[in-house]
């Protein structure tokens, strides 16, 4: 494969992405919009490494030039120049990490009560909830995910709902506002839930839903009424009749249904999974990714065929049932029938090891004759999760023009004993292991161990 | 002495008598014995009626050995989960498969989990077939349920089990009692952490005065106690040292009080989770107190970890502090335990040091390094034949031995995968069998 599947694979998050730039609002400008700016950044070149680009390739004794933020060139004896070169003879290079599924922030470290603002558990519908308004920037957590070489992250509301809200998708540079951390034009997310969850959490309080079949129910009389809403405003725009009063919640859901807002469905059984597809064949929109997606290996043919990501863990399972069937060779069926196969955490310790995660399926998947190769598995954690999170067509990969998120390991990343050396985002150097001073240090974290190297 | 002491004593005279007389011989290996003869390279194992009879390198195989030939590949003690609920528990939120917890708040030193052990789990097949051959099964606290009913400073009895299909499970009965001190300890004792100390001291002040006071205790015509006679006499255990007393605790502070209570009572304290642990490393060197850590976690998951740090486990080897991995790869993560031994190597031991981690150290923390934790002479052989070096994720055991015998290499998991790996035919998957 050289240049075809790539953009296959970036074509529907592209269309995502320029119907988002137009904004989630009916009118005006975008609410809430991004602050972040890249860091200041030296034109850089990372030399005589491997290279795992993303797209599928891997590179020996091969270079990585970065420049105004972007990558420049990979290849061969790449022209040094001006460039900061940087010997990394025996290291590998990869686009940087990107967690679909992260809570930092609104689940953070400490995990106090007070700090518990990931569930608006309050209605199982609460689609006009945004994580971001909940997303404490101080979480220490997201130091120690750039340490795992982590880029780039979606924040999601919690799984009590089953519409719990709006994810975002944030740099991953601490900084005083979630706003300075908004990825820039990134879509939004629908959080939505199956399951156990909701309907355990209402059921016990004598409240709809209380069975798989009350979540359907529930999902589906939403839709009608989004579906009733768009049209509405549709018809308003077109001076058709008085537009609505404005309704957050609606407002999300239509969102979902005009294509500008992903739908992010944390669901573990397959048949549920099946039955959430027929959910939206009905109201016609796409889920993006099924989360967690522990029983995704059953159904793999009919995540390709909808073009769903499954983003899942490596190997947890028994928890609770609908996770008992978890196996450990869940990605590597899935990716064997090219069904979009990718590598979360939903956890502030697994997100600093994605490639951990990846690098057990790779030994299960040996274990039964599967050949994973290091330049298919990093597609799990960088272009294929950036395809779920609507930006494939800025980052996930090392491409000429693509943002310089790039991580630089100390081997292959694959390794248990592989650390992550640097992190660079937009081109910006933000985390070196053998520089502290590089690093950055969230508020929290002043006066502990963490803050001289504790927490690497 | 107690009666979980007898019972290993039964265990260990059944086991032999169930014992396989065939003999194997294993050669060609890199071979880690965990033990005083370190690493060997082209080696042979020879083991015999479920024991390991000889290692090395220039090893006589007996002519009716049955040989098997391991050449390029690696072998290892078996792993030691030192924490977690293996046979406890089935299914976490299933509440009808858990049977770790006592709530009611009732003191509870004597509450023992061997009673509920159950070796047909899945948990066992899936643990052992990724190397895992022994395990502690540990009770664990549990704040209070929908009734207000939690469980109190002490979980109660943990064991050791073996993961192999010999019917005698226990290894060593009633090896721990676990204590919960910290903020876990203020959960389960009115809300301080202080209380928690109070009420373990007032318990173990009362076994002492139990224990000379018997006869007249029997006769009643002793004062009433703290907690029930069950739970004295589990405590005679403890304050003899035959049981030692595992604390789940992360503060330093909280720590320095488990130190100087270990000292003051002459009690063998075992420190499980021990996040700053680091910090008062030269103290728990000088007590001989071992530390299970989580080898993952390095975040302040509540005030008790605001110093957390990966690389705690180097700081407290090099101060002399045995250590072992485990306390965030329990039970359904047991096979975890390569991964936090692996971390750990990123993170300042030495590769060996690791290894020891998860098989010598945490069979030497439960007392039970007689029989196994390292490949020696005499030892139960427990072996595991990786395919490649065993911390690695990517690598996998081909052969799993406890006691000598091959285990089947087959769990629930991989029929599942075995069936999924299938390709689509004519007829549901509920018909690929």
């Amino acid at each position: 494969m050289k240049n075809l599947s790539p953009l296959i694979l970036l074509l529907p998050a592209f269309l995502a992405m320029s119907a988002c730039e137009s904004g989630t609002q009916q009118d005006g400008p975008e609410a809430y919009p991004s602050r972040y700016e890249a860091l200041p950044s030296a034109t850089t070149i990372l030399q005589n490494a491997t290279v795992l680009t993303g797209t599928g390739d891997r590179l020996d004794d091969a270079d990585v030039l970065m420049q105004d933020g972007k990558i420049v060139a990979v290849g061969s004896d790449l022209a040094a120049g001006e460039a900061t070169v940087i010997d990394a003879t025996g290291m590998w290079i990869t686009p940087g990490v990107i967690d679909v599924h992260s809570h930092l922030g609104n689940y953070p470290s400490p995990g106090v009560d007070a700090h518990s603002d990931g569930n608006e558990a309050t209605d199982p519908n609460t689609a006009e909830v945004w994580a971001e308004h909940s997303v404490w920037p101080q979480d220490p957590g997201f130091v120690t995910a750039l340490a795992g070489g982590v880029t780039s992250l979606q924040i999601l509301p919690g799984s009590a709902n089953l519409f719990g809200g709006r994810g975002v998708t944030l740099k991953n540079i601490p900084n005083r506002s979630v706003l300075d951390m908004k990825f820039p034009g990134a879509p939004h997310g629908l959080k939505m839930a199956c399951g156990e969850n909701p309907k355990r959490f209402y059921g016990n309080q004598g409240r709809a839903p209380s069975t798989r079949m009350g979540n359907v129910a529930g999902y589906r009389t939403a839709w009608i009424a989004a579906a009733d809403y768009r049209d509405k405003m549709a018809a308003a725009e077109n001076g058709l009749g008085e537009a609505p009063l404005r309704d957050l919640k609606l407002e999300t859901l239509a969102g979902v249904l005009n294509g500008e807002i992903l739908v992010h469905n944390h669901c573990y059984r397959a048949d549920e999974m099946a039955v959430m597809l027929e959910i939206a064949k009905e109201f016609d929109y796409k889920v993006t990714a099924f989360h967690h997606g522990v029983e995704a290996y059953k159904i793999a043919d009919l995540l390709r065929e909808s073009d769903t990501c499954a983003a899942i863990w490596a190997d947890w399972y028994g928890f609770k049932m609908e996770a008992f069937d978890g196996i450990r060779e869940n990605a590597a069926i899935l990716d064997r029938a090219n069904a979009c196969t990718v590598m979360h955490s939903d956890d502030d310790l697994g997100i600093q090891r994605l490639n951990q995660e990846s690098a057990k399926v790779i030994g299960a998947a040996a274990r039964v004759g599967i050949d994973i190769p290091p330049e298919r598995a990093i597609r799990w954690i960088s272009s294929n999760a950036a395809k779920a999170l609507g930006i494939a067509d800025v980052t996930g990969s090392l491409e000429p023009g693509k943002m310089a998120d790039v991580t630089l390991w100390d081997r292959n990343p694959f390794s248990v004993y592989a650390q992550a050396q640097k992190v660079f985002i937009d081109g910006a150097l933000v985390y070196d292991r053998n520089d502290a001073s590089v690093n950055p240090v969230t508020d929290f974290t002043l006066g502990t161990s963490a803050q001289h190297g504790g927490a690497q | 002495m107690n009666i979980a002491h007898k019972l290993v004593v039964i265990s260990v005279t059944l086991t032999c008598t169930a014992a396989i007389a065939q003999t194997t011989a294993f050669s060609g290996a890199t071979v880690h014995t965990a033990g005083p003869q370190g690493t060997l390279e082209n080696a042979t194992v020879i083991i015999e009626g479920g024991r390991i009879t000889a290692v090395g390198t220039e090893i006589e195989i007996p002519a009716d050995a049955t040989r098997i030939d391991a050449s390029g590949k690696i072998i290892t003690p078996g792993l030691f989960s030192p924490l977690g609920q293996i046979g406890l528990s089935e299914v976490g939120a299933v509440a009808g498969t858990n049977d770790a917890t006592q709530r009611g708040n009732e003191f509870s030193a004597s509450f023992d989990v061997a009673q509920a052990y159950n070796p047909r789990s899945i948990l066992v097949a899936i643990s052992r077939i990724d190397g895992v051959t022994r395990a502690a099964i540990t009770p664990r606290a549990g704040g209070p349920d929908d009734a207000g009913n939690s469980s109190h400073v002490l979980s109660g009895l943990g064991s050791v089990v073996h993961l192999g299909d010999s019917p005698e499970h226990f290894v060593r009965h009633g090896a721990v009692v676990v204590a919960n001190f910290g903020e876990s300890g203020s959960v389960v004792a009115a809300g301080s952490r202080a209380a928690a100390v109070q009420i373990l001291r007032n318990a173990l002040n009362d076994a002492a005065e139990y224990a000379e006071n018997r006869a007249a205790f029997e006769q009643a015509e002793w004062r009433d106690l703290s907690v029930s006679r069950n739970d004295l006499e589990v405590l005679q255990s403890v304050l003899d040292r035959s049981t030692a007393m595992l604390f789940n605790v992360n503060r330093a502070s909280d720590l320095m009080v488990v130190i100087n209570l270990a000292e003051e009572y002459n009690i063998r304290a075992i420190i499980a989770g021990g996040a700053e642990a680091w910090m008062v490393a030269d103290h728990l060197s000088a007590a001989n107190i071992p530390v299970i850590l989580n080898g993952m976690n390095n975040l302040p998951g509540d005030f008790d970890h605001i110093n957390a740090r990966l690389d705690s486990a180097d700081l407290l080897l090099d101060a002399g502090v045995k250590i072992a991995f485990g306390a965030g790869a329990q039970t359904q993560s047991a096979r975890l335990l390569t991964q936090a031994a692996g971390i750990s190597v990123a993170n300042g031991l030495t590769w060996d040091q690791a290894l020891a981690a998860i098989t010598l150290a945490p069979a030497q923390i439960f007392g039970v390094d007689d029989t196994v934790g390292s490949i020696e002479p005499g030892k139960d052989a427990d072996l595991v034949i990786w395919s490649a070096d065993p911390l690695e994720l990517t690598s996998y055991p081909d052969q799993v031995y406890v006691q000598g015998a091959a285990v089947s290499m087959q769990s629930r998991q991989t029929l599942l995968r075995d069936r999924y790996l299938q390709s689509a035919g004519d007829r549901p998957p509920a018909f690929r069998k």
